[in-house]
């Protein structure tokens, strides 16, 4: 088993919550993982990336190679395409529709998802009112963490149980509206791969 | 007894490192990619409980010097800094190699190829070398933490400082690390000669020979090195020497095992013996390394005839910049994989003010005054967050040098006539290295309008505690700036109009004075506001 994905947003958007819950899971269910991140003058309202990969043997590259990365998991749709070098033939583009503006040159929204809908495999979701609809508004990137795990090969209960390990210390109550978050996308990228 | 696997971060691995093999004290001054050592440290129960000293210094300098006073006592001391700290550090790291250690001290060097957060990529292996120190280069979180253990053996083995040399991507990077059984502290025990640390020159003559003649032992060092492998290959058209993390990269590219002879090469000075067997068995050498081609250029040699040797000198490599898995594949003579291009329509996304940023009202009020009325102004900033108004769309900003320069930049453009000449600072980069500057103005009483941009932390490296925190206008009028020209503003957008009268009356008054903007870090007060709400 091998998972290779380019985790992207904007410094601020809270992308490492999605490799914290991934990566956990990965460990618990006792695979190989490494995971890279940016910190610095990036996290100011820059593009951010994170590297994240999962695999039953041993993993050298703290990056993920060119052209070898099974999925591109964006929490901004512009943000999706900048990987696409990344990206491997089969690999799936998971983001989010909800644009985050903060540059003055913010190309046409409608044109971004248009870009991205030419690509064979891809999930364009709203995760902003998905996550409202579940409960829990600030649920964003659990929303898109569980629309991920349907494409990596790691038990559902493991994904859960690390969602619950990160956030227990924060009282069931939160457990419960992030689980809920996360099992919207993962029931809604179930429709769309089919 | 085995312990389970931690997550760490190349930087988290080697401070638990430092922890378990008994260190007594950190030394830091926050700067990417090295930050998270000193956090990891502060936020550690562990080192909490062992008592263990983990609080920032003014500089990379200072702090270099108290790992050298903690070492004089016999205890392990670990300073840690990113790469262009190390030259605010090189006086006492460079003659540290000189007076040697007592208790052992691992200076860590966090190097950041391709500049994600810096003003150059300077390869830090290059300055231990100019130190005569050994270096230990991680390919892996679990080397980096191994390599406190073993970089406090050979520094107390030797008196000497060992440099430990990761770059950004290993510093960020998570991985599984497997503990080890934890070391007591060292006890005190002072310099068994009184006279190790007194660099008068009869003396350091002495010990600088003992530091010549301790580089055949380094060497002898690196050559039974258990980070230094040599792994043979079958196919010896070519030998492939991968100098830390590049060693990931070309284990990737060959999943099934590399079939040239390898050495991989995580320990310095390079073990010769080592080299030489690679060269002799092989018809030519490809050198991976992240940075400066220092190894490529040490088998070259001068004359540079080795037309055997490739790497970044002859192309096979980017002459700059970070390695990565697709650099070192076409280095390898592979066939390139990629994925589709990006596309057109995505446009840059540079780092910004963060919304609410006290900076953004204090720009808002400097950029009206040089931008009417004193069209001639230039605005000499610094190291920090505010150097984003370099971009658009304040584009106010016209330098951005090292720690400190904007006050000194600002006072020789006023020596040479120009005016006004005004200086950006925040407060932590103040107390690194502006102070000294400030003392510089007063001395001439220069015709500066400096900026002490204060918002009571380290911003740009994620909000750690300033020194200069409630000391600020203490520490100006104690350099000697008239009391009448320290100026306190409030940069909200409603006292706008305010700042503009304050800036351009201290541009009027023909001397030194200091305007200092103060609102608390956007960031910080999030988190402390979060904190009081849980």
């Amino acid at each position: 088993m091998k998972s290779d994905i380019i985790l992207a947003g904007v410094g601020g958007q809270g992308i490492l919550s999605i490799a914290a819950v991934i990566g956990q899971a990965a460990i618990s269910a006792g695979l190989h993982m490494k995971q890279s991140e940016v910190h610095g003058m990036s996290q100011r309202g820059g593009d951010v990336q994170s590297h994240l990969r999962i695999s039953d043997k041993e993993v050298f590259s703290d990056l993920v190679p060119h052209g070898a990365a099974d999925m591109i998991l964006s929490v901004e749709p512009m943000e999706a395409l900048r990987y696409l070098p990344w990206l491997s033939k089969q690999g799936w583009i998971i983001t989010n529709s909800q644009p985050f503006v903060n540059i003055p040159n913010y190309p046409d929204a409608q044109a971004i998802i248009a870009e991205i809908e030419k690509k064979p495999r891809h999930i364009i979701m709203n995760a902003d009112e998905m996550a409202k609809a579940a409960g829990n508004s600030r649920g964003m990137n659990m929303v898109m963490a569980g629309a991920a795990s349907l494409f990596i090969d790691i038990p559902l209960e493991k994904m859960e149980g690390a969602i619950e390990f990160l956030f227990g210390r924060k009282g069931p109550e939160i457990v419960k509206s992030n689980i809920a978050a996360f099992r919207a996308g993962r029931e809604f990228a179930q429709k769309k791969r089919g | 007894m085995a312990k389970e696997k931690m997550m760490l971060m190349g930087d988290e691995a080697i401070a638990q490192g430092a922890i378990d093999a008994g260190v007594s004290g950190f030394y830091a001054y926050p700067g990417t990619p090295s930050t998270e050592i000193m956090e990891y440290a502060q936020h550690s129960k562990d080192a909490a409980a062992l008592n263990i000293h983990r609080q920032w210094s003014a500089n990379e300098k200072t702090a270099m010097e108290s790992a050298l006073g903690m070492s004089y006592c016999g205890k392990r001391a670990l300073v840690s800094m990113k790469h262009v700290g190390l030259n605010v550090a090189a006086d006492p790291f460079v003659n540290s190699g000189v007076t040697g250690a007592n208790g052992g001290i691992i200076v860590v060097a966090a190097d950041d190829p391709s500049m994600h957060s810096s003003q150059n990529e300077q390869d830090s292996r290059i300055l231990a070398r100019f130190a005569l120190l050994p270096i230990f280069e991680p390919a892996n979180q679990q080397e980096a933490y191994d390599m406190a253990f073993a970089g406090y053996e050979l520094s107390e083995k030797y008196k000497t400082p060992v440099m430990l040399r990761i770059t950004t991507r290993l510093a960020h990077s998570r991985a599984g690390v497997a503990l080890k059984e934890r070391r007591a502290q060292n006890g005190a025990k002072l310099p068994e000669n009184k006279r190790q640390f007194v660099l008068l020159p009869g003396i350091a003559r002495k010990q600088y020979k003992t530091l010549v003649a301790n580089q055949a032992k380094f060497e002898e060092e690196s050559e039974k090195s258990p980070f230094n492998r040599y792994i043979d290959g079958t196919d010896k058209s070519r030998g492939i020497i991968a100098c830390g993390l590049a060693y990931n990269y070309l284990m990737e590219n060959y999943p099934d095992g590399c079939p040239h002879p390898v050495l991989k090469l995580c320990q310095y000075p390079a073990p010769k013996k080592l080299v030489e067997k690679l060269v002799k068995e092989t018809k030519e050498i490809l050198v991976l390394e992240d940075g400066q081609p220092m190894v490529e250029e040490s088998l070259r040699g001068l004359l540079d005839r080795d037309v055997r040797v490739k790497g970044r000198l002859t192309g096979e490599l980017p002459r700059d910049g970070e390695l990565n898995p697709l650099f070192v594949r076409r280095a390898l003579g592979m066939a390139d994989i990629c994925g589709e291009p990006t596309p057109a329509i995505v446009a840059g996304r540079p780092p910004a003010f963060c919304v609410g940023c006290g900076h953004i009202d204090a720009y808002n009020a400097i950029k009206e005054v040089v931008t009417k009325g004193y069209e001639d102004g230039h605005v000499f900033a610094d190291i920090g967050c505010y150097t984003l108004a370099a971009l658009p769309p304040f584009e106010v900003v016209n330098s951005c040098v090292d720690m400190g320069a904007s006050i000194t930049m600002a006072k020789g453009a006023a020596d040479a006539g120009l005016f006004p000449a005004c200086a950006v600072i925040g407060d932590s980069t103040f107390c690194h290295s502006g102070m000294t500057g400030l003392l510089d103005c007063v001395v001439e009483n220069a015709n500066v309008v400096i900026f002490i941009l204060d918002n009571s932390a380290t911003a740009m490296t994620g909000g750690q505690d300033s020194h200069a925190t409630g000391r600020l206008q203490e520490i100006c009028k104690g350099l000697g700036v008239k009391e009448e020209h320290i100026r306190i503003v409030n940069p909200l957008k409603k006292n706008h109009e305010e700042m503009v009268r304050v800036i351009k009356e201290e541009i009027e008054y023909k001397g030194v004075s200091v305007i200092i903007p103060t609102r608390e870090c956007i960031q910080t007060l999030g988190k402390k506001n979060k904190k009081g709400g849980e």
